[in-house]
């Protein structure tokens, strides 16, 4: 196995594996809004037209519609597309593609093929970029049938879902929290892909469990600190890969502490939370020695102003708080 | 024979075959044996034989929910097409499609689509997969006028012209947009739409099939050398948007007209002033109908699918 080499950016790490997976498999092409020469909004795709040429490296027009459904029919025609949707508050335009065409291709047309595309969608708020460039719509996702959805939280991990979703037979969606993209990470000198559907044990405890993903992680493992002065000692699981969920590490992690925050940056109703929350419920509840609480952005759309928007996004203190109200 | 001969007879038997299928399926889905929506393409089979004689094993296209002329002229089983529409577990889709989700991979069919436009983009991609591996292939996408007015369609148009992508836009202009006029749906002209984006357009008569067929050669030829282009062929629905569409929108004369424009017709009276026999046209009318008598039986023998196998293919494992 490889040693930790250095501190590498997230968004470097997200670069590295297009790199790599392109250099593996002629079969990868990477496209989007100003991917190519400009080497996309957050610099992702930096060096990928240079190194592997104009076929397998294009910019598009703005027509998210067409990005996504050029990459159904590329999938289903031999190659391995990576596209970039530049804000995943734009995917919205793109749902049809992805929701009723590649989701569904396998399954409607009785296993004949998958259709093995990734679909990258930045999201998340932090960035004042207001209400149209800052959600975080995973949820939408995970619901359908078909696709798979990860959201790393680390540069290692931003590298090694992105490899396993680009090797996947079937449609993945790989959301990367915005805010992360300049953060710096622990890397590999020879990384490795992350198995999709396992989650990752940020931080081992025993009197409580915070499932979290994406940027929200790094704010339970801060909260878990803050408590671990008063005596709580929390166990953080960074889910990784939301469809599939790592449920029976969730579950067996509850076994042991019987205490769950779950808590994730997107709104809270009708979110990944209630959906790990129902089955704790329903699976989990003889271990349970309190409800169940979730964490999440209220009910509205992202506010842009600086003083809102940070009242809106959930922290780490919302988190510490809900840890002590379980332990109480 | 002679090669035009050999050519209106091979295109008029795929006619046939197209028409003896979906004048069964009338009686199939009146009798409740082809449950769901079903949208025939009766008095379209010409532009289907056509375009698909001008294309080469490797091609690939997507189709429209009103797609199965397309598929058959492609070469799909009949017996896997007709298990298909009657939810069996034998069908093309395992019986998860239907009617709207034919494909056959195999055969470079790459789906019936239930979104109106929706196959445009799908076509692009699958034309860009030729491109990027230097295949030679080309893709074809069938739509109807009604999907004129969808934004992937002019999105599609302006992405294939700007990657010079091996891509046919075949327009089949029945007129209707599903119980609407096309004329109070889509104030523009799709030749003018291809010009603003600089593509080469042709317009044919689509119940000629063999003005077509030379149509379709040509755009085909074109395609290959990395030129895409659109080509529209009118052409009349002789049934209903759906089967079971009463069709109280329509004038009773325009359907009263059909007959004088019945693209079979107008095949055979061809067939024969190329010197195919009437004899030989009857046999092969014949034989598209006991064909289809058979695919039929073997389909109703056939088992239903069984739900827990439908979960093996949400996803790959």
């Amino acid at each position: 196995m490889s040693g930790v080499l250095a501190q590498t950016r997230y968004v470097q790490a997200v670069n590295r594996a297009l790199n790599d997976a392109m250099e593996l498999d002629s079969s990868v092409v990477v496209f989007g809004e100003d991917v190519a020469a400009a080497g996309g909004a957050f610099k992702a795709t930096k060096g990928l037209l240079e190194r592997f040429g104009a076929q397998r490296v294009r910019d598009t027009p703005l027509s998210e519609a067409t990005i996504a459904g050029v990459a159904v029919g590329a999938a289903l025609s031999g190659l391995r597309p990576v596209v970039e949707i530049m804000f995943m508050d734009f995917v919205t335009l793109a749902m049809d593609a992805i929701v009723n065409q590649g989701a569904k291709a396998r399954f409607m047309f009785g296993g004949q093929r998958g259709v093995p595309m990734v679909v990258r969608l930045p999201h998340g708020g932090g960035l004042n970029a207001g209400p149209q460039h800052s959600q975080c719509l995973e949820a939408w996702f995970a619901h359908i049938p078909g696709l798979k959805v990860v959201c790393p939280a680390t540069a290692r991990d931003a590298y090694g879902l992105l490899r396993s979703a680009i090797a996947d037979p079937d449609p993945v969606i790989v959301v990367e929290n915005k805010a992360l993209y300049a953060q710096m990470g622990e890397f590999d000198d020879s990384p490795v892909s992350v198995p999709i559907g396992r989650l990752r044990t940020a931080r081992a405890g025993s009197d409580v469990t915070v499932v979290s993903y994406g940027a929200t992680v790094a704010l339970a493992v801060a909260a878990s600190e803050s408590v671990a002065e008063e005596g709580i000692d929390v166990e953080v699981l960074d889910l990784r890969s939301l469809q599939p969920w790592d449920k029976s590490a969730v579950l067996e992690s509850v076994g042991r502490t019987h205490r769950v925050v779950v808590a994730h940056e997107a709104v809270r109703a009708f979110g990944v939370g209630a959906e790990i929350a129902a089955t704790i419920a329903d699976e989990g509840f003889d271990a349970l020695d309190a409800p169940v609480m979730r964490v999440g952005a209220p009910f509205m759309p992202v506010p842009f102003a600086r003083s809102l928007e940070s009242r809106y996004l959930p922290d780490a203190d919302a988190i510490a708080a809900a840890i002590r109200a379980v332990c109480a | 024979m002679t090669a035009a001969n050999t050519e209106v007879t091979a295109l008029l038997r795929t006619m046939l075959l197209i028409r003896a299928v979906e004048n069964h399926l009338v009686k199939l889905y009146a009798n409740s044996e082809v449950p769901g929506f079903i949208h025939l393409s009766i008095g379209q089979e010409a532009v289907a034989a056509g375009v698909m004689s001008a294309l080469a094993a490797g091609d690939t296209m997507v189709t429209t929910h009103r797609g199965h002329g397309h598929v058959i002229a492609r070469g799909i089983d009949t017996i896997r097409f007709f298990k298909e529409l009657m939810g069996r577990a034998g069908g093309i889709c395992g019986g998860r499609g239907g009617s709207m989700h034919v494909a056959d991979l195999s055969l470079g069919i790459l789906g019936a689509n239930g979104i109106v436009g929706a196959g445009l983009p799908i076509a692009a991609g699958s034309a860009l997969a030729h491109q990027v591996r230097g295949s030679g292939a080309i893709a074809v996408a069938f739509f109807g006028d009604g999907a004129m007015a969808e934004g992937v369609v002019h999105e599609t148009i302006n992405l294939a012209a700007l990657w010079e992508l091996p891509l046919l836009l075949v327009c089949e202009n029945n007129g209707w947009s599903e119980f609407s006029p096309t004329s109070t749906q889509f104030r523009g002209q799709l030749s003018a739409l291809a010009a603003a984006f600089s593509l080469d357009y042709e317009c044919t008569d689509g119940n000629d099939v063999m003005a077509v067929a030379d149509a379709a050669r040509t755009a085909v030829a074109r395609a290959r050398n990395g030129k895409p282009s659109v080509l529209e062929c009118t052409t009349r629905r002789a049934r209903g948007h759906f089967e079971g569409d009463r069709q109280k929108y329509r004038n009773p004369q325009e359907l009263d007209e059909f007959d004088a424009h019945d693209p079979i017709a107008l095949a055979i009276a061809k067939a024969l002033a190329a010197g195919v026999t009437a004899a030989a046209i009857a046999e092969a009318r014949i034989r598209a109908d006991e064909s289809v008598l058979s695919a039929v039986a073997e389909a109703r023998a056939d088992v239903l699918p069984v739900f827990a196998h439908a979960h093996d293919d949400v996803y790959s494992a």
